[in-house]
C-alpha cells in the first residue's frame, strides 16, 4: 500500500518535472553563446608594456609597471527586457598572462546584453573559506597570510619619486571587513546594440583598464608621499581610484 | 593445555595493550583503516572547524602527519612544523621563549600549543588568521621561520615518488595542489583534542582532587576564569593583560590586525589546557616558570588605561592560595593527548 502510494508520488514528480522542463525551455531561450572579455591595460592612452617602458602620472613623476594582477568575479550581464546572466566563478586577471586577459564565460543564452557588471575583489565568503584551488590558490601570490585574505588588486613597479628601499612603488590592495572593505562593484553600459550572443560566434567584448587612474582619479596619489600600500587600512584611496579604470573600448 | 591457554592470554592482552596504546580509551577521534570520526567532548560547544569540506579520512590524516614531521616544508629542507611544535610540550616549543627558523632565525612570538584549534574563531596570537586551513602558511612563508614559498613545496613534492602516491590515495587527483596539502595538515591538527586531563576526569566525576587542588579550582574561577573559561580556558577574546610592550619586539598585537588603535597590545588569550608543559609563557616568552607569571597577575602587571577591566580589580593571592592554583593548574596536563601515538612522528617506531 505504501509502495503504491511512493510510486505514484514519484510518478506525479516525474511528470511535474517533466512539465517544468518544457515549459522553461519554451518561455526561456534554448541557445547559448560564448563571450569573451578581453582585459586590455594602457597607461592614458598608451598601451602597458611591462618592465621596459617609462610613464608618468599627473604630478609629473614617472614609473614603470613590473606588474598587475586583479580578480573579477560575479559577473553579470544584463539584457534589455532585465534579465541577467550570472557567473560566480573567479578570474586571476594579470597582464603577464595573456590567457587570462580573456575571461571566457560559457553558456551565456543568446540575445542581446546592454550592461556589465562585475566585482573586483574577493567576497567575505571566499576570504574565510580556507584552502582554495584554481584562481584563489594562494600559490598565486594574491593572498595575505598573516591577516587572512585575498590581495584584490597587486599593481607593482619603479618610480624615481618613490622613497621606498629600491625606488620601488607596491600597491596591494584588500580588506573585506569593515571599516576596510575594499570590495568593489563595476558597471559598464554599452552602447547602441550592445553585445550580441549568438550562437554561431564568440561575442567578445574590449574593456580598457588605465592604470593612469590608479594614481589620479577621485584622489591624486603623490609616489613620493605614497609608494607602499600592502594592508587593508591604508588601501581605500587606491580601491576609490580604480574602480574608475575600466572603460569599454569596444 | 594450561601452557596454550596462558599463551593465548598473552597475545590477547598485548593485542589489547597495542590497540589501547592506538585508539586510546577515552580518545575523541576513532581512526581505523576505513574511516575517521571526531567526537566533541562532552560539555564543550560546537567546534567551529568542522571539516565539513574536508572530509576526514585515514589517509588525509596520515598524509597530514607526515607533512607535519617532514622538513621538506622549509626552504632549506632543515625545519618541519614539528620543529617547533613538539608533541610532549602540547605542540608548544619546549624551553624556547620565540619561536626558531631556518638558518638559526629567531621569530617574535612565543609559539602556541596546538590543541583544540577546531574551537577557535581565529588563530595566532592576534588572531589575524581566519581558517585553520590557511594558518601553515605563516610559519611555512615567513623569512624567519621556514621560508619556504607554497609554489615550490608543491615542486618538490611532485618530485617525491611517495607523495606522489600518497596524495593520489588521499585524494584521487592527480594533482599535488596547496589545498591538498593544507586540507592534510588541517586534519591532522584539527584532530588535536586534549579534553582527558585530571581536570576533565573530576569534572566527569571519573576521578577526585587533593583539598589543594579543590581550593585552586575555587581560586580559579574567582579570578582567572573571567577570561580563561572552562572548558577550553580561554573565551578567545583579546586582552592587555599589563605585560606592557617588549621594547626590541614592538608587537602591537590585534592592532595590527585591525587597524584599531584601541587593539594596540591585546593579544588573545591562551588556552591554559597543559598549561604545566607549554613553558615559557605569554607571547614574547617572558616568563620561564607559571610562580612567575602568578607574580605578575599579583604584583607586576602594568595597569595601564589599556590593561584590561578585568585585571584592573586586582588579584590578590597568598602565598598558600599560589601553591594551590598552581596544584588545580597541574591537573590540566592531559598525559593521554601528550602521549597518544597516533600523533607521534611516522618515522620514530
Amino acid at each position: 500500500m505504501q509502495r503504491r502510494f511512493r510510486n505514484r508520488v514519484s510518478f506525479l514528480l516525474c511528470i511535474a518535472a517533466l512539465v517544468a522542463a518544457m515549459s522553461f525551455k519554451s518561455v526561456g531561450n534554448d541557445k547559448f553563446g560564448t563571450v569573451n572579455i578581453e582585459f586590455r591595460h594602457y597607461v592614458g592612452d598608451s598601451i602597458l608594456v611591462l618592465d621596459d617602458k617609462s610613464y608618468s602620472n599627473s604630478l609629473g613623476q614617472t614609473f614603470n609597471v613590473s606588474n598587475i594582477k586583479y580578480y573579477i568575479c560575479n559577473i553579470h550581464l544584463k539584457r534589455r527586457d532585465g534579465t541577467e546572466y550570472v557567473s560566480k566563478e573567479y578570474f586571476l586577471v594579470n597582464e603577464a598572462e595573456t590567457v587570462s586577459k580573456s575571461v571566457l564565460l560559457n553558456n551565456v543564452p543568446a540575445g542581446d546584453y546592454t550592461s556589465l557588471t562585475f566585482t573586483l575583489g574577493v567576497d567575505s565568503m571566499h576570504n574565510c573559506s580556507g584552502a582554495q584551488s584554481g584562481a584563489l590558490d594562494p600559490v598565486n601570490a594574491m593572498f595575505w597570510a598573516w591577516n587572512t585574505g585575498y590581495i584584490f588588486l597587486k599593481l607593482e613597479g619603479k618610480s624615481a619619486a618613490s622613497a621606498s628601499p629600491g625606488k620601488i612603488f607596491e600597491f596591494h590592495v584588500g580588506g573585506y571587513k569593515q571599516p576596510y572593505n575594499h570590495i568593489r562593484s563595476i558597471t559598464l553600459d554599452m552602447p547602441g546594440q550592445g553585445l550580441q550572443v549568438s550562437t554561431s560566434a564568440v561575442a567578445t567584448m574590449v574593456l580598457k583598464a588605465d592604470i593612469a587612474k590608479v594614481f589620479n582619479s577621485d584622489t591624486v596619489i603623490d609616489i613620493s608621499k605614497t609608494s607602499s600600500i600592502t594592508e587593508p587600512k591604508s588601501a581605500k584611496v587606491v580601491a576609490d581610484n580604480y574602480v574608475h579604470m575600466f572603460s569599454l573600448l569596444k | 593445555m594450561k601452557r596454550n591457554s596462558i599463551y593465548i592470554a598473552g597475545i590477547l592482552l598485548s593485542t589489547m595493550w597495542i590497540m589501547y596504546g592506538f585508539t586510546g580509551v577515552n580518545s575523541y577521534f576513532i581512526i581505523t583503516k576505513d574511516d575517521v570520526k571526531l567526537i566533541v567532548p562532552k560539555g564543550f560547544p560546537k567546534p567551529v572547524y568542522t571539516f565539513k569540506n574536508n572530509t576526514l579520512t585515514p589517509e588525509v590524516f596520515v598524509l597530514g602527519r607526515k607533512l607535519f614531521y617532514d622538513p621538506i616544508l622549509s626552504k632549506d629542507s632543515s625545519t618541519s612544523c614539528a620543529s617547533c611544535h613538539q608533541r610532549i610540550a602540547a605542540f608548544a616549543h619546549f624551553d624556547h621563549p620565540l619561536s626558531h627558523g631556518i638558518n638559526g632565525l629567531i621569530g617574535k612570538r612565543n609559539v602556541s600549543a596546538l590543541q583544540n584549534l577546531i574551537w577557535k574563531d581565529a588563530l595566532m596570537w592576534d588572531g589575524g588568521v581566519n581558517n585553520l586551513e590557511v594558518q601553515p602558511i605563516n610559519p611555512i612563508t615567513n623569512p624567519v621561520e621556514m621560508n619556504e614559498s607554497l609554489a615550490n613545496i608543491i615542486q618538490k613534492l611532485k618530485h617525491n615518488k611517495d607523495y606522489v602516491e600518497e596524495f593520489n590515495a588521499a585524494f584521487h587527483t592527480n594533482v599535488i595542489n596547496s589545498e591538498e596539502l593544507l586540507k592534510s595538515l588541517a586534519q591532522f591538527t584539527g584532530l588535536m583534542v586534549s579534553a582527558n586531563s585530571r581536570y576533565d576526569k573530576y569534572i566527569r566525576k571519573e576521578d577526585t582532587f587533593s583539598k589543594a587542588e579543590q581550593h585552586g579550582l575555587v581560586l580559579f574561577r574567582a579570578n582567572c576564569a573571567a577570561c580563561h573559561k572552562e572548558p577550553l580556558f580561554t573565551d578567545n577574546s583579546y586582552r592587555d593583560n599589563g605585560i606592557g610592550s617588549d621594547t626590541s619586539l614592538k608587537d602591537m598585537g590585534r592592532g595590527a590586525i585591525t587597524g584599531q588603535d584601541a587593539d594596540n597590545m591585546r593579544f588573545k588569550v591562551p588556552s591554559l589546557r597543559n598549561i604545566e608543559m607549554t613553558y615559557p609563557y605569554m607571547h614574547d616568552g617572558r616568563f620561564r616558570n607559571l610562580e612567575q607569571v602568578l607574580n605578575h597577575y599579583t604584583h607586576t602587571a602594568k595597569l595601564t588605561d589599556r590593561a584590561d577591566t578585568v585585571l584592573k580589580k586586582g588579584i590578590s593571592l597568598t602565598e598558600e592560595d599560589k601553591k594551590d592554583l598552581l596544584a588545580f593548574l597541574k591537573t590540566l596536563t592531559d598525559k593521554e593527548f601528550l602521549y597518544d601515538r597516533r600523533f607521534a612522528d611516522p618515522n620514530m617506531k
